[in-house]
C-alpha cells in the first residue's frame, strides 16, 4: 500500500518466505510488479529504475540478499536519481529457512541506511520514510523486516506519512557517480561515509525513533517487533525504540543510557544494537547468548529482564510437513532410493526428501548448490561411488542459480560423467505457487517468453537430455536414471509433471492465455 | 522523534489461538475473526508462522484484540480460547491455553452434518462466536468478505451449525 502511495514505478524480487506477499499485494493494488530469475537480477533492474529517476522496490528473503549482495555493496557508493528500497525479510527462528542470519549486518557492512518497522502501520510509514531518505541522500535504503512483522496483520491507517509525488523518468549522464572503476570509486567511498555521517546526525535529531519516558530505574533500547513484547512485559520501563538502526543515533542512545540506572538492549537475533552501542562507548547490558536463537516473545523478554538463563520449557513438537499425496517428487525420490543414489539436493518442497519416509536427499546448502556440490563429490569420490551421485534441483531454483552450475559441469566434466535431475513441477511451489521464467507466464500469469530447460541444456552442449513424467512413466524414469548413471556422460533428466496444488490453476491460465491470443 | 509517556489503560486483550494442519483453513479462520473484530472498531493484531504449512505441517495463528494490543503473539498460558481444527494438534498447542481457558475442538462438531467437510474451521468459528461479544450479522458479513461466492452458502451453514452447538453447550453449562 505504501509502495502504491509513494508512486513506486516498479517492484521486483524473487519469492521467499516471509517476503513473497509484498509484490503480490502490490500487483493486486495496481502496481507494476515482476518476478526476476533471482535476487541479484531483481536488484540490478531496480537500480536501473532508480538511475532513471523513478522509485523502485525490491523484495527478497534474508538469504536472497546474499545473492544480491554484489550489486548492493557497490550501488551504495553511486548516486541514485530516484529512490531504491530493498526489503530484506529475515526469519529468526527459521520457520522456513536454511539459516538464521541477521541482515542488519548487511546495512553496516555495505554502508546502507536501514529502517526496522515493528508492525504493519510502521511497515507502511517506514516504506514512505525509506523513499524520502533514499531520494534525499541518493542512496539505497534497506527496509529490514522479520517473520512476525511480515506475517502479521495489524490495523493500518493510510496517509499518515507522505512524500511528494515522483518526478518524471529521465536519464542524465553522470559517469563519475555511476561507473565504479577504481578512479571513480575511490572518491565515491569517502562521499558515502560523509553521507552516512550526515544521516547519523539526522537520525539523532529527527529519525523515526520513539522515546517512552517511564521509570529511571530500568531503560530498554529495542527495535522491531521486540518493542511490542517489551511494552507488554515492562510497562513501567523507559523505552528507546529505534526505527532507523543504521547509522545508529549514538548520541540519542548515549543520553538515554545515562538517564537510567539499568540500560538493557532487547533485540531479536544477533547482538547488533549491543555491539553498536558498545562501539560508541555506551554502557549497555545485552541478552544472554541462548536468546540469540529463535524468535523472542513476551516470556523470553521477561526471562532476559530477569537474567534467567535456566532451560526454557520444551513445547510438544508439531507435525512436520510432508509431500502431498500424488506429488511428483515422491516418485523421483522412490526411484533415487531404489537406485541407492547419493543425492546433493536443493531448496524447495523437494527438500522434504531429506525427511522420512524417503531420507534420500543428502545435502542442502543454498539455491543452486546441488549441481556444484554434486560435481565436487564426483571429482573426489572413487569411481564406483562417484557414479551414484545425482544432483536434484527444482525448476524455479534451476532458473535462479542452477544454470551456471550446468555450465561448470560442461566446462569441467567429471571423469564419471554426472546426472542432473530437474524437478519441473511448473511452479515455484514452496513459496505459494509463483510463476518463474520456466513457466512462460508473468507474475500476473500473462503469457510471456519461456525458458525451455531441455532446449537450454542441449544448446549448452549436453547430448543426453530426457523429459519424463515421473508418475505416469515411473518405470521409464527409473531406467533412464540407471542408464545415465552407468555411462560416463553428462545427462540432464527433466522430471516434468505439474504440482498437484497448482495443476488446476496452471490449466486455467493456459486456457485463458490461449483464448487471449485467439 | 516521537515522545510519549506511559499510558496505563488497565486494558487486557482477549487472546485466541487457532491451530490445525496446513490446508485446513487456519489462516482463513483467523482472517475472518480479525475482520469481525476490526469491524467492531477494536484494535486487533494477528500473527502466524506458515512457511511450509501447505505441505500438511502444523500451523497456528494468534489473534489478539481489545482497546489496545501490544505484542502480536499470544503469551504462553494466556490464550482465552484455543480453537483447534485437527484433533491431534490439541496437545501441540495446549501450552497456549489459560488454565481456565476454553478449548474448542473438532469433536464438538458432527462432521457428517456439514455439507462440506472442509468447513470445519468455520463451524468451529460458529462455536467460538457464542463466547464473543459480536453480532451474528458481523460474523456473516466477515464470512462473505473473506470467501469466494461459491463457498459462501456451505460456510454460512457450517457457521450456523457451530453457533447452535455453542448456544446449546452454553445453556447446558
Amino acid at each position: 500500500m505504501a509502495a502504491i502511495d509513494c508512486g513506486v514505478a516498479l517492484g521486483t524480487g524473487y519469492p521467499g518466505t516471509p517476503s513473497t506477499e509484498i509484490l503480490e499485494t502490490f500487483a493486486v493494488l495496481g502496481g507494476r510488479a515482476q518476478w526476476s530469475p533471482n535476487e541479484k537480477v531483481a536488484l540490478e533492474v531496480a537500480i536501473g529504475v532508480a538511475f532513471a529517476g523513478a522509485r523502485a522496490l525490491v523484495t527478497m528473503k534474508h538469504v536472497g540478499l546474499n545473492v544480491a549482495a554484489d550489486p548492493l555493496f557497490t550501488v551504495a557508493s553511486t548516486r541514485l536519481d530516484g529512490a531504491l528500497v530493498v526489503v530484506s525479510a529475515d526469519d529468526p527462528g527459521m520457520a522456513s529457512s536454511q539459516n538464521e542470519q541477521d541482515n542488519r549486518r548487511y546495512a553496516l557492512a555495505a554502508g546502507v541506511p536501514m529502517l526496522e518497522p515493528s508492525d504493519s502501520q510502521e511497515a507502511y510509514e517506514f516504506m514512505v520514510r525509506a523513499v524520502e531518505i533514499s531520494e534525499r541522500w541518493h542512496v539505497p535504503v534497506l527496509l529490514r523486516m522479520t517473520t512476525r512483522v511480515c506475517h502479521s496483520k495489524t490495523v493500518v491507517q493510510r496517509g499518515t506519512v507522505t512524500v511528494p509525488p515522483p518526478g518524471a523518468a529521465h536519464f542524465e549522464h553522470d559517469l563519475p557517480s555511476r561507473v565504479m572503476i577504481p578512479a571513480y570509486a575511490r572518491p565515491a567511498h569517502p562521499r558515502l561515509r560523509k553521507k552516512l555521517a550526515e544521516m547519523a546526525a539526522w537520525n539523532d535529531a529527527d529519525g523515526p525513533n520513539q522515546l517512552i519516558a517511564g521509570s529511571t530505574k530500568l531503560g530498554i533500547i529495542t527495535s522491531g517487533v521486540s518493542f511490542h513484547h517489551v511494552r507488554e512485559v515492562a510497562p513501567e520501563a523507559s523505552i528507546l525504540k529505534l526505527g532507523m538502526t543504521y547509522p545508529l543515533p549514538a548520541e540519542l542512545m548515549r543520553s538515554f543510557a545515562e538517564s537510567v540506572e539499568r540500560c538493557i538492549v532487547i533485540e531479536e537475533g544477533d547482538p547488533y544494537l549491543v555491539e553498536g552501542a558498545r562501539a560508541a562507548c555506551i554502557a549497555v547490558e545485552g541478552k544472554p547468548e541462548n536468546y540469540r536463537f529463535g524468535e523472542l516473545n513476551c516470556a523470553r523478554v521477561r526471562r532476559i529482564l530477569d537474567g534467567d538463563c535456566s532451560p526454557e520449557p520444551k513445547r510438544v513438537a508439531g507435525k512436520t510437513p510432508s509431500f502431498c499425496p500424488g506429488c511428483p517428487h515422491r516418485s523421483v525420490y522412490t526411484a533415487l532410493k531404489n537406485l541407492d543414489c547419493i543425492v546433493p539436493g536443493d531448496i524447495g518442497c523437494y527438500s522434504l526428501g531429506a525427511l522420512p519416509p524417503f531420507e534420500t536427499m543428502d545435502t542442502m546448502i543454498c539455491m543452486g548448490a546441488s549441481i556444484g556440490v554434486g560435481l565436487g563429490l564426483r571429482y573426489t569420490l572413487l569411481p564406483e561411488v562417484a557414479k551414484r551421485v545425482v544432483s536434484v534441483i527444482g525448476d524455479s531454483t534451476f532458473v535462479h542459480s542452477g544454470i551456471t552450475g550446468l555450465i561448470e559441469m560442461i566446462y569441467n566434466p567429471p571423469e564419471s560423467g554426472h546426472v542432473v535431475v530437474i524437478l519441473d513441477n511448473g511452479t515455484t511451489a514452496m513459496t505459494g505457487l509463483q510463476e518463474h521464467p520456466g513457466t512462460g507466464r508473468t507474475l500476473g500469469h500473462a503469457k510471456t517468453g519461456k525458458v525451455v530447460f531441455e532446449e537450454l541444456a542441449r544448446t549448452l552442449g549436453i547430448h543426453s537430455v530426457h523429459v519424463i513424467d515421473p508418475i505416469l512413466e515411473f518405470e521409464k524414469f527409473q531406467e533412464t536414471i540407471q542408464s545415465c548413471l552407468d555411462k560416463p556422460e553428462l545427462s540432464v533428466v527433466i522430471a516434468r509433471r505439474n504440482c498437484l496444488l497448482a495443476n488446476r490453476t496452471i490449466r486455467e491460465y493456459e486456457r485463458g492465455n490461449d483464448q487471449a491470443i485467439d | 522523534m516521537i515522545k510519549q509517556s506511559i499510558s496505563t489503560t488497565g486494558n487486557t486483550p482477549t487472546n485466541v489461538v487457532i491451530a490445525g494442519l496446513g490446508g485446513m483453513g487456519v489462516l482463513k479462520a483467523s482472517d475472518i475473526l480479525a475482520d469481525v473484530v476490526f469491524s467492531a472498531g477494536l484494535d486487533v493484531k494477528k500473527s502466524e508462522l506458515h512457511g511450509m504449512s501447505q505441505r500438511g505441517g502444523s500451523v497456528s495463528s494468534d489473534v489478539r484484540f481489545g482497546k489496545h494490543v501490544l505484542s502480536p503473539m499470544v503469551p504462553e498460558g494466556e490464550a482465552d480460547y484455543l480453537l483447534v481444527i485437527a484433533e491431534d494438534q490439541v496437545p501441540v498447542n495446549a501450552w497456549a491455553l489459560r488454565p481456565d481457558g476454553v478449548l474448542i475442538e473438532p469433536s464438538q462438531i458432527d462432521e457428517a452434518r456439514l455439507s462440506n467437510k472442509k468447513s470445519v474451521n468455520v463451524a468451529l468459528l460458529g462455536v467460538l462466536s457464542c463466547h464473543l461479544p459480536f453480532s451474528v450479522e458481523a460474523w456473516t458479513d466477515a464470512l462473505r468478505n473473506n470467501l469466494p461466492e461459491k463457498l459462501q452458502a456451505v460456510n454460512l451453514q457450517a457457521f450456523s451449525m457451530g453457533r447452535a452447538i455453542g448456544e446449546n453447550a452454553g445453556r447446558a453449562g
